[in-house]
């Protein structure tokens, strides 16, 4: 998913880029070649077969699933998650990526390696963890909780927690280059110009990283919808009630059920390829 | 007197920006701190405005002690060496940012911003973003921004530095006419002494984190205080022991007093309006004597011919002390 998501470069002004392009030789022709089947074989095929396969025969498989009233359940709560997880990331990402670049502070080192961890531990380690922490009976702090009326693990609250660290540095590793970017001195001189802290915020940097924090939004928004691994240990993978989308395919694809398998994939594959579609469409010309 | 600095400090880790530097900063004028790159000006000027904590001392604007106060709420006018201009916003937006966080009434902040964009003839431009103006039009927009908030004092960090000479020279006059016609307290930091000879009416020089003079640009040219201040204000060359300006020195093929010192011409070079002459003297020193074109044919010099030196009485001379490393001699001799 994040691979068809690599930013094209600033857009120079065709006259200057002119005098760089160096002539096509037949080495240009076959390194796009190598690429363009590369892709082709490990992205767009594949994807590709997903959908003809969802409309083997025609619209039934995916009339079957969205009259299914557990998979529509199934659905709606995948994206409930979603949207939850990418407000929380986007909140955190952005006051994180502002104290990493515009603060000094000791363990900064530390903080910035801490959030490359999500990216790097497998999502069923995540998962594992926080029943460890949070688990009802044995988790470090769950009985806690429990005897509260706080039930985390097997709950959507653990579902969202998953989904939220295993998305956590995407919006993060969006924005702090953008902030680097711009600089402090629109900030420093909206100070001086007797903006508070907020309104500097609000009015200067929000608007000048937006286009980070909205690819990072819809990267986001496509790892929270397609989590599977860290959701399944969580959630308990109750049908109808704690069962995700991603959660249906599997189990669509292990009981042989080929058609709903494939249906509800195109339709998680669907949200992800059209919120690119959407972002690359309303981004500006210029860039940001 | 209009901004008060009192034994103000600041260090970035082992390196010593300002040390202890007390100064006074009169109303109404337009000072220059001028200083080689590195020497603590800019740190000044942004401990001045809030940008930057001083580690000890007071700073106070006006009478208000500002020591501990946030940039927000010293009614400073700041404009950066380059630009800050707010991107996402048009010209006008962003002459009328400071009117509208301070709310304003609407109709207020258009009048006084097209007011502003006039006083610096950008009304035509008004509607374009900064992306479409160029650096000149980028940094009069700014100070239009600066000075929308009728600022108690109007700070410029190296403001004409990131442009090209031509602009820089027009927007150095024009800075000077705005400010006459607006009479802001202004200052602005500089490593350009031609700059701020020409546009200050005060010069505080700054050098290593400390002050070395402060005076006017006659002040400073005709009585520095120090071989520093000699070398950075002006074009030096060496005579026995004293440092004196190469137009400072009287040439003639016979010799005229008791103290003339005697050499031989080696080189002769016209730059421009000026001949250069090299003279070696008898004791080896390598001495630079700059003429007009007329004084110099009067004399009729040739390389290898004998001549005799000695200070014009009454010019500006220090003791030469050490050669500072970033002040080479040659350098500053052909600044001019």
């Amino acid at each position: 998913m994040a691979d068809t998501l690599v930013k094209p470069a600033p857009v120079k002004k065709a006259s200057a880029g002119k005098a760089w392009t160096r002539k096509r030789g037949p080495v240009t022709y076959l390194i796009r070649l190598v690429v363009v089947t590369y892709l082709f074989f490990l992205v767009a095929w594949p994807v590709y077969l997903v959908g003809q396969n969802t409309f083997k025969k025609g619209f039934d498989d995916l009339r079957a699933i969205l009259t299914d009233p557990d998979i529509v359940h199934a659905l709606h709560l995948s994206v409930e998650i979603a949207i939850i997880s990418v407000i929380i990331n986007t909140v955190f990402g952005v006051t994180i990526s502002i104290l990493l670049v515009r603060y000094r502070f000791p363990g900064k080192r530390f903080l910035n390696a801490l959030l490359d961890v999500p990216l790097s531990v497998s999502p069923v380690v995540v998962g594992l963890s926080l029943v460890l922490v949070y688990g009802g009976r044995n988790g470090w702090f769950g009985p806690t909780l429990e005897s509260w009326g706080l039930q985390i693990i097997f709950a959507e609250a653990g579902m969202v927690m998953a989904t939220v660290f295993v998305a956590l540095p995407l919006v993060i590793r969006e924005v702090v280059p953008v902030l680097e970017e711009v600089g402090e001195e629109q900030e420093q001189a909206a100070r001086s110009l007797g903006a508070n802290a907020w309104q500097t915020f609000r009015r200067i940097t929000l608007p000048s990283i937006k286009w980070g924090i909205i690819y990072g939004v819809v990267l986001s928004l496509a790892r929270s919808l397609g989590e599977f691994g860290a959701v399944k240990i969580v959630s308990g993978n109750v049908l109808g009630l704690t069962r995700t989308a991603p959660l249906v395919v599997e189990e669509k694809y292990l009981n042989f059920d080929k058609g709903g398998a494939y249906a509800t994939a195109f339709l998680l594959a669907l949200v992800a390829v059209a919120s690119i579609i959407v972002v690359s469409v309303l981004r500006p010309k210029e860039d940001r | 007197m209009s901004i008060e600095i009192a034994g103000v400090g600041k260090r970035f880790g082992d390196f010593v920006a300002l040390d202890n530097v007390t100064v006074s900063i009169p109303s109404g004028r337009l000072t220059a701190l001028l200083g080689p790159s590195g020497g603590g000006k800019s740190t000044l000027l942004r401990i001045i405005a809030g940008l930057e904590r001083a580690d000890t001392g007071r700073v106070e604007i006006e009478g208000i002690d500002a020591t501990d106060l946030p940039p927000q709420k010293r009614n400073v006018g700041f404009v950066f060496q380059h630009y800050a201009a707010f991107k996402h916003m048009s010209v006008r937006r962003n002459v009328a940012f400071g009117l509208q966080i301070r709310k304003r009434p609407k109709d207020e902040i258009a009048e006084r911003v097209d007011e502003l964009l006039k006083l610096v003839h950008l009304q035509q431009f008004a509607d374009r973003l900064p992306a479409q103006l160029s650096g000149g039009q980028r940094q009069r927009m700014a100070l239009a921004r600066a000075l929308a908030i009728k600022p108690t004092v109007l700070l410029l960090d190296e403001p004409f530095g990131a442009l090209d000479a031509k602009v820089r020279k027009e927007l150095r006059d024009w800075l000077r006419r705005l400010h006459d016609e607006v009479e802001v307290t202004t200052v602005f930091v500089t490593h350009d002494q031609e700059e701020a000879l020409e546009v200050a009416d005060e010069i505080v020089v700054i050098n290593d984190g400390r002050i070395e003079q402060i005076g006017s640009p006659d002040d400073l040219y005709d009585r520095p205080a120090n071989d520093f201040v000699m070398r950075f204000l002006g074009p030096v060359t060496q005579l026995g022991d004293h440092l004196v300006r190469p137009h400072d020195l009287q040439i003639s093929t016979t010799p005229a007093g008791p103290d003339d010192v005697a050499g031989q011409v080696s080189r002769i070079t016209r730059i421009g309006f000026e001949i250069r002459i090299d003279v070696t003297t008898a004791t080896g020193q390598a001495v630079i004597v700059t003429l007009t074109r007329n004084e110099f044919l009067a004399l009729g010099l040739d390389v290898g011919t004998t001549v005799h030196l000695r200070i014009t009485p009454g010019s500006p001379t220090t003791p030469a002390g050490p050669v500072p490393a970033e002040v080479p001699l040659e350098v500053a001799t052909s600044s001019h």
